[in-house]
């Protein structure tokens, strides 16, 4: 029942603080943090709870499931779980939910009930996205949350919003038909040769279909998954999505929805088709390295901040596409702890970043300089944010970035050592970031607020958690463990 | 005949006899909102003998006849849309300044040509179904005769009628001519024995057929006259014309496809897999060319029919399902589309231009969410029917492998997008203050509101939890295989 009371917490408040639009505008807000710190809530008691917490095991390493009948014509069952890689992103996913809020206090100005209905909606739709077992069910939560991230860039986005909106949904939307296929295909396989049709995820774990069937089937999965990573040629919506997206769209873009496609590489594609991922692997690595190198060459050239943190979440996403193709237990920990530091760091950087258009009304890094002098306070923090970007040891992003490229290494020396330039270009363009936007003279005199102490409390939190994923991840590996190894065991057989 | 079939008959007679009646009311006292209410009455005492009809099914009523499940589910389904179109229309007609009251009697017969489509087994009933429909709708079509679109939507209907009618009957004369039957259940036996000396004929009489029914559904390449029809067409019209007629001759389609063993036919599979790569592709592609909301609707109408025909080619029992459950979706999502358009237009304005719904969130935010649901339906987003239509569809396509069919249909998906997002970003776009004033808060009919949100429900509730509905359809299914 813990399962879908999250969803529930969610879904309720997000109608809730629709309506409590009317009374005051301040109500909205305050219901979306109630929902979101209630759910990060009971997901960190969940954890905490389990009888030894920093070292989740058992069979299959669930530690929560429902399994209720939906569809019974087509064997679709309502099938929602949790295990430690699960439990980690849906605590990314409630946190960066806060963040949201918290960055879109002052920037959003009207129809604050229904921003707020958006926003939650689609944190419901990635949770769900997390925790369904079924692959139908998956879709469905796949597809949902599509449409409330849709409105929240086409209704309070920037200028150009409706194109980048449009963008948005059709690429997405055309990856979900691909897999929509892609399941029903692998379903149908199974039903040939058990005569039992289901879309159950543990159920078609077997499901083996022969050689030439899995391969195509992996290729939709895949496609689907990689465009919402995203992976090089099918990444071009994602740099007008986060360009257009109010502050609190970008931050549910880039530190939630990303991961979305990288939760579904890790737990549908390698498991379900084994054999076809390791002959696939190759090019999916290859993919991964050109998204490193290409998003920090691109990063470089840009001259608008959220665009430049857009490409570097390119870049950074490529790691983990190669982490999980590298698909050893070093790489896979290092794709775990690569995807939640990019959520906070991504997350910062964009709040950052529309933090300074609320105040200067320009994203252009050429017309910022000098903030040191007049904002020390965002002036700092935006350092410590592009130094963690670039891979500083001692950061979260550092610990996800080694540990993918030394597991790459083993399973291919050649992409290891391209991967690693990646790391070399992340300091130029986070170095520009630090000397445009923060060093030299003003370009006029300006005089606007520094930081509020609530977003100096939301930043050092996150301050906290990239320091605590670069110094003792040690908690992270073994929440993550036993289920990347039951995923790896999968593949064994 | 024995009572028994007359039992079978009762929805057929009472309907016959609800448009006789309502002629002598309107004749003797003119009065719009009797001859509405009276109107309301019929379609729910027809819809309530559907269940004493289903205890007696299936029964043939020889030789024009079958009153099975699968009959009297559309049936129900034909009604419930007539009845939902007269809610919707009252508002509309009461902007009429002259006699709204046949409109009514229209309506009802055009439902009886329907419902006989969708119970008949011979070519001989199919083809009065066909005129009793088509005939009524010419004169729906040019209802509000002094405005000139209106007119034009009806002498193009009458026009496009005579000729696919005379294909019709030429089709199904090459079929008598070569077998001697015209009853399905006939030519079914014959085909099964083999007793077809050559099938050249028979094949011409069935594309024949074909052609004449393609120009009832707008397949293409038979879809020129549909944009321009239901452009001119006043709207409740344009949403009878876009469900109940289209469904009503598709059900015919699907158990002629059935009797005569369709997929036996491999001439008549490639033809129709061509005709549904094109229908898919160029409804598609036409409607992102429009600007005109009741032109953007038309085309995505007719490649819902190209997706229909993806089903209907994947036959077998998932096939017929799929059809059946995606006609249910279909009249759900296309009823509550134009009757937006309805309930905000009256016959001297309609509202059919995209500029007129630009910011229809900020000033109407209900009727922009029911619209904005309705196309999110037609555009196969979960949560509402016509996902789970489509996911229907997709599986039987799976099922029988059709490839190429699916990835048209897939194309067409995205290609839809474009254009049901078109709508919706104009909904929800903040409008400027000229246009804030010029939307005056006129109150909205209630009844067609109250339509409406029932709509919606069905929409979420069947596409949240179709179980229920689902069990209803493999009934329906059995019956007809």
């Amino acid at each position: 029942m813990i399962l879908i009371a999250l969803l529930a917490i969610l879904i309720v408040g997000g109608l809730v603080a629709w309506v409590a639009e009317r009374w005051h505008p301040l109500w909205p807000r305050f219901i979306s943090l109630l929902a979101l710190g209630c759910n990060f809530l009971v997901l960190l008691a969940l954890w905490l709870w389990q009888p030894d917490p920093f070292m989740i095991n058992g069979q299959g390493a669930w530690l929560i499931t429902l399994d209720r009948p939906w569809i019974p014509h087509f064997g679709v069952r309502f099938h929602l779980a949790l295990d430690g890689l699960s439990l980690l992103l849906a605590l990314l996913t409630c946190f960066l939910g806060l963040m949201a809020v918290v960055a879109s206090w002052t920037e959003i100005k009207y129809r604050i009930g229904f921003f707020h209905f958006n926003l939650l909606w689609v944190l419901a739709g990635v949770l769900g996205v997390f925790m369904a077992l079924d692959l139908f069910l998956f879709f469905v939560f796949w597809e949902v949350m599509l449409v409330p991230m849709y409105f929240l860039i086409a209704i309070w986005g920037h200028e150009h919003r409706h194109p980048a909106s449009f963008k948005f949904f059709i690429f997405t939307h055309s990856g979900g038909l691909l897999l929509l296929i892609a399941i029903l295909e692998l379903a149908w396989t199974h039903h040939q040769n058990t005569g039992e049709l289901t879309f159950s995820y543990l159920d078609l774990l077997g499901a083996s279909p022969d050689p030439e069937t899995a391969f195509w089937i992996m290729l939709g999965f895949f496609i689907a998954f990689t465009i919402k990573l995203p992976a090089v040629p099918l990444h071009s919506w994602l740099p007008d999505a986060h360009t257009q997206a109010p502050t609190g769209g970008s931050v549910i873009l880039a530190g939630v929805l990303l991961k979305t496609g990288a939760y579904g590489l890790l737990r549908f594609v390698v498991p379900l088709f084994p054999v076809a991922a390791a002959e696939f692997a190759p090019v999916a690595m290859l993919m991964g390295v050109m998204g490193i190198l290409y998003g920090a060459v691109l990063a470089f050239a840009q001259q608008d901040v959220k665009r430049l943190i857009a490409y570097s979440s390119i870049s950074h996403m490529g790691f983990v596409l190669l982490g999980v193709f590298a698909w050893n237990a070093v790489a896979l920990q290092g794709a775990v702890i690569q995807m939640l530091a990019h959520g906070i760091s991504a997350g910062a950087l964009f709040m950052i970043a529309g933090a300074l258009q609320e105040r200067l009304h320009t994203r252009n890094m050429r017309r910022m300089g000098g903030l040191w002098a007049q904002a020390p306070r965002i002036a700092a923090i935006s350092l410590f944010f592009a130094v963690a970007a670039l891979g500083l040891p001692g950061l979260g992003n550092f610990m996800g970035e080694f540990l993918v490229l030394l597991g790459t290494y083993r399973a291919s020396v050649p992409f290891a050592a391209a991967g690693a330039l990646g790391l070399i270009l992340a300091v130029v363009y986070a170095l520009i970031i630090v000397q445009k936007t923060l060093h030299g003279e003003p370009e006029e005199q300006r005089h606007f607020t520094d930081f509020s102490t609530k977003d100096m409390v939301a930043m050092g939190t996150m301050i906290l958690i990239l320091f605590w994923l670069g110094l003792y991840p040690q908690p992270v590996f073994d929440m993550a463990h036993p289920a990347l190894e039951g995923l790896q065991q999968l593949t064994m057989e | 005949m024995s009572s028994l079939d007359f039992t079978a008959l009762l929805p057929l007679i009472l309907i016959t006899l609800a448009s006789l009646t309502l002629t002598l009311i309107v004749a003797g006292y003119r009065q719009h909102r009797l001859t509405m209410v009276a109107t309301l009455i019929a379609l729910v005492l027809c819809l309530a003998v559907i269940p004493l009809a289903a205890a007696v099914s299936p029964q043939h009523v020889p030789p024009l006849f079958i009153i099975d499940r699968y009959a009297l589910f559309y049936m129900g389904l034909i009604f419930t849309a007539a009845l939902a179109i007269t809610l919707l229309a009252y508002g509309y007609m009461k902007g009429l300044v002259d006699q709204p009251e046949e409109f009514y009697v229209l309506l009802l017969l055009a439902s009886l040509g329907a419902a006989i489509l969708a119970a008949s087994n011979h070519f001989a009933s199919l083809f009065l179904g066909l005129e009793i429909l088509s005939v009524s709708l010419f004169a729906l079509l040019a209802y509000p005769r002094r405005f000139q679109l209106s007119l034009e939507a009806g002498v193009k209907y009458l026009i496009l009628s005579s000729a696919s009618s005379a294909l019709l009957l030429f089709g199904m004369a090459l079929i008598y001519a070569e077998t001697g039957a015209l009853g399905f259940g006939q030519l079914s036996t014959l085909l099964s024995t083999g007793a077809l000396s050559s099938e050249i004929f028979f094949l011409a009489g069935l594309a024949l057929i074909m052609t004449g029914l393609g120009f009832k559904l707008s397949w293409v390449p038979f879809h020129l006259w549909a944009a321009d029809v239901y452009q001119g067409a006043p709207a409740p019209v344009t949403a009878f014309l876009a469900t109940v007629s289209k469904g009503a001759v598709f059900a015919l389609l699907l158990r002629l496809f059935v009797q005569v063993d369709g997929p036996q036919h491999h001439t008549l599979i490639v033809l129709l897999s061509f005709i549904a790569v094109a229908t898919i592709l160029a409804g598609n592609l036409l409607a992102l060319l429009q600007n005109n909301i009741k032109r953007i609707l038309a085309y995505s109408s007719i490649a819902h029919l190209g997706y229909l025909l993806v089903a209907l080619l994947a036959s077998g029992n998932l096939g017929v399902e799929a059809v059946t459950f995606y006609w249910v979706a279909y009249f759900i999502m296309n009823l509550g589309a134009f009757g937006v358009v309805t309930v905000l237009s009256s016959p001297t304005q309609e509202k059919e231009n995209l500029e007129d719904y630009r910011g229809l969130f900020w000033h109407r935010p209900g009727l922009a969410g029911i619209f904005t649901f309705m196309l999110l339906s037609l555009a196969g987003i979960p949560l509402t029917v016509g996902f789970i239509g489509k996911f229907y569809i997709f599986a039987a396509g799976v099922e029988a492998t059709l490839w190429l069919l699916l990835f048209t249909f897939v194309m067409g998906s995205i290609l839809g997008l474009f254009y049901y997002l078109r709508i919706i970003i104009a909904l929800y776009q903040t409008p400027t203050i000229e246009k804030e004033a010029l939307a005056s808060p006129s109150s909205l009919p209630l009844m067609g509101s109250l339509t409406l949100a029932l709509l919606t429900l069905l929409l979420i509730w069947w596409g949240v939890y179709p179980d229920p509905l689902m069990r209803i359809i493999q009934a329906v299914a059995m019956a007809l295989i």
